[in-house]
């Protein structure tokens, strides 16, 4: 086809002027595909973690992928200003801020037993006045069994691998991380009552205080209560939902306390492998006391849909060189986008109804 | 509207030109930080977040000076339905640039993600809602690919007036001297 540009001065014919259009538009297209993961699939995406959190028979719908089960509560924080030593945070400043969060078990079925929950999380968000927040979200485990992000989903794939049962074992071989985590949930006890866990960041984070001086740190929220554990064999005649049963009532009873404790690392500590323990020497500071002192179910309670995505952080906080809040970032992103899609697979409770 | 002119003005171009590299790179950065779970996520959110907001700031702006400026005019040896189709593609435009951050924004709101923009907290524009949430989050989804797409389309059409046609319009928004025939 014969255009009146063909007889222009450059005189290369049309057909070569279409070809690069369709190269320079084609080349963009493919950057953007790669950007997108499309010609990697290789590439360890956030959808893959959570895919591969989700049990045989596939995900529940409308819940959390992971830490499905839980339990609504508020309260407030009441900081001590001690830890205004080492961050500019306006929530670490004497004073009382308040905090919506959730407690929850690990595993990706929100009707398992709680007596089958080995690890327990804590979830929080904490409000500042100046409308900065600091959300987190940790567990009850000393340790973290996996050293990065890469090898945790590496870990879900050969625990779902029901083709070849030492799969597992074999990561174990490879991972003393995770034989030491085995030895763990093994021998620990089981509190009675989330207000006797003690939860723990296992992440390492970034304070800043108003000199700008920096320190690497993890937290601990520790029990004001004594730990009384539940006996092995009586764990699994228990009621499957005796911590939440039990926590309704002990916080109706009472205000139930733990204590924010931040450990400090010393230059050289292992801020980058969560698997890794600091040494018990570490210089401490209390920062204040959570105090939970309400107690709601989750269907209609203000913790479902809130994200504890483990980033937002207030001005004085940032992440570390640990790789897994950003993973976990990603991840509960996608946990949080595919559940609120799905609402109407966990109905809210009408109310006034009994649930 | 139009007016004789044989380019754009140059804040019009400066506009076009910031903001296309601005908007090519929040996509880029959109599909590429959901991709991926290593510590860029954390930093190209955050630019995300930021850029967006500059991006609506720039397409409020850019609306204004449109309609105060207007567009040089399209050469006559355009067909009609080619004409309707750069038209409607502008209009395209302004409603992806302007849309597109407000969809990101009300979606982080309606999750009850905080949204900051320099240590400030940004109000939250509507309501907190799972719901919401969702139709929000899918919406600038898919929206975004349906920008990447009208850009592509754009692009085509811009080295198709540069390189094929050769009738001055691709010309209306360069910085060159020379203004097309």
């Amino acid at each position: 086809m014969k255009t009146p540009q063909d007889q222009t001065a450059t005189g290369r014919p049309t057909v070569v002027r279409f070809a690069a259009i369709a190269l320079s538009v084609g080349a963009v297209a493919c950057a953007f595909a790669y950007a997108a993961g499309w010609l990697t699939p290789s590439r360890l995406t956030p959808a893959k973690i959570v895919d591969s959190l989700a049990p045989a028979s596939g995900p529940v719908k409308g819940f959390r992928r992971n830490h499905a089960k839980g339990i609504c509560f508020a309260g407030n924080f009441e900081a001590n200003g001690e830890a205004v030593a080492v961050s500019r945070a306006a929530i670490f400043k004497a004073g009382s801020y308040p905090v919506m969060g959730r407690f929850n078990l690990a595993g990706p079925i929100p009707t398992m037993a709680d007596g089958t929950g080995r690890v327990r999380g804590l979830s929080l968000r904490i409000e500042a006045s100046d409308k900065q927040e600091w959300r987190t979200a940790m567990i009850n485990a000393p340790f973290f069994p996996i050293a990065t992000p890469k090898e945790f989903y590496e870990l879900q794939r050969a625990s779902a691998n029901k083709n070849d049962p030492a799969a597992v074992k074999q990561f174990a071989a490879s991972h003393p991380s995770l034989r030491e985590f085995g030895a763990w949930a093994g021998s620990a006890p089981y509190a009675e009552s989330y207000a006797e866990d003690r939860f723990n960041s296992l992440n390492s984070f970034v304070l800043t205080n108003a000199q700008g001086q920096k320190q690497a740190v993890r937290w601990s929220f520790i029990p004001t209560a004594t730990m009384v554990p539940v006996p092995s064999e009586d764990l699994k005649k228990r009621d499957p939902d005796f911590l939440f049963k039990e926590l309704t009532q002990r916080v109706a009873d009472a205000p139930q306390k733990w204590k924010l404790v931040f450990t400090l690392a010393n230059p050289g500590d292992p801020t980058a492998d969560p698997t890794k323990v600091w040494p018990a020497n570490r210089r401490q500071i209390e920062a204040g006391t959570l105090v939970v002192t309400r107690i709601e179910a989750e269907a209609n309670g203000p913790c479902r849909d809130i994200n504890f995505d483990p980033t937002v952080l207030p001005e004085g906080m940032q992440t570390s060189d640990d790789p897994f809040p950003a993973a976990r970032s990603a991840a509960y992103a996608v946990s949080y986008d595919r559940r609120t899609s799905e609402s109407e697979h966990y109905p809210r409770v009408q109310a006034g109804a009994k649930p | 509207m139009n007016r004789p002119s044989m380019k754009f003005s140059k804040l019009q171009r400066v506009l076009h030109w910031v903001m296309a590299i601005g908007i090519l790179a929040m996509l880029f950065i959109g599909v590429g930080m959901m991709s991926t779970i290593d510590r860029a996520y954390l930093v190209l959110v955050g630019i995300h977040k930021q850029l967006g907001i500059a991006i609506l700031v720039l397409a409020l702006l850019r609306l204004v000076v449109r309609w105060r400026s207007g567009a040089p005019s399209l050469p006559a040896s355009m067909s009609e339905p080619m004409k309707l189709a750069a038209r409607l593609s502008h209009v395209a435009f302004y409603a992806l640039m302007i849309a597109m951050p407000l969809l990101g924004w009300s979606m982080l709101s309606a999750a009850d993600y905080p949204v900051t923009l320099a240590g400030m907290r940004l109000p939250s524009i509507v309501p907190a809602s799972a719901e919401l949430h969702s139709i929000l989050w899918s919406a600038h989804r898919f929206l975004a690919f349906c920008l990447f797409a009208l850009f592509l389309l754009h692009f085509a059409a811009a080295l198709f007036h540069a390189w094929v046609r050769r009738d001055g319009v691709f010309e209306t928004m360069t910085f060159g001297r020379r203004g097309g025939r």
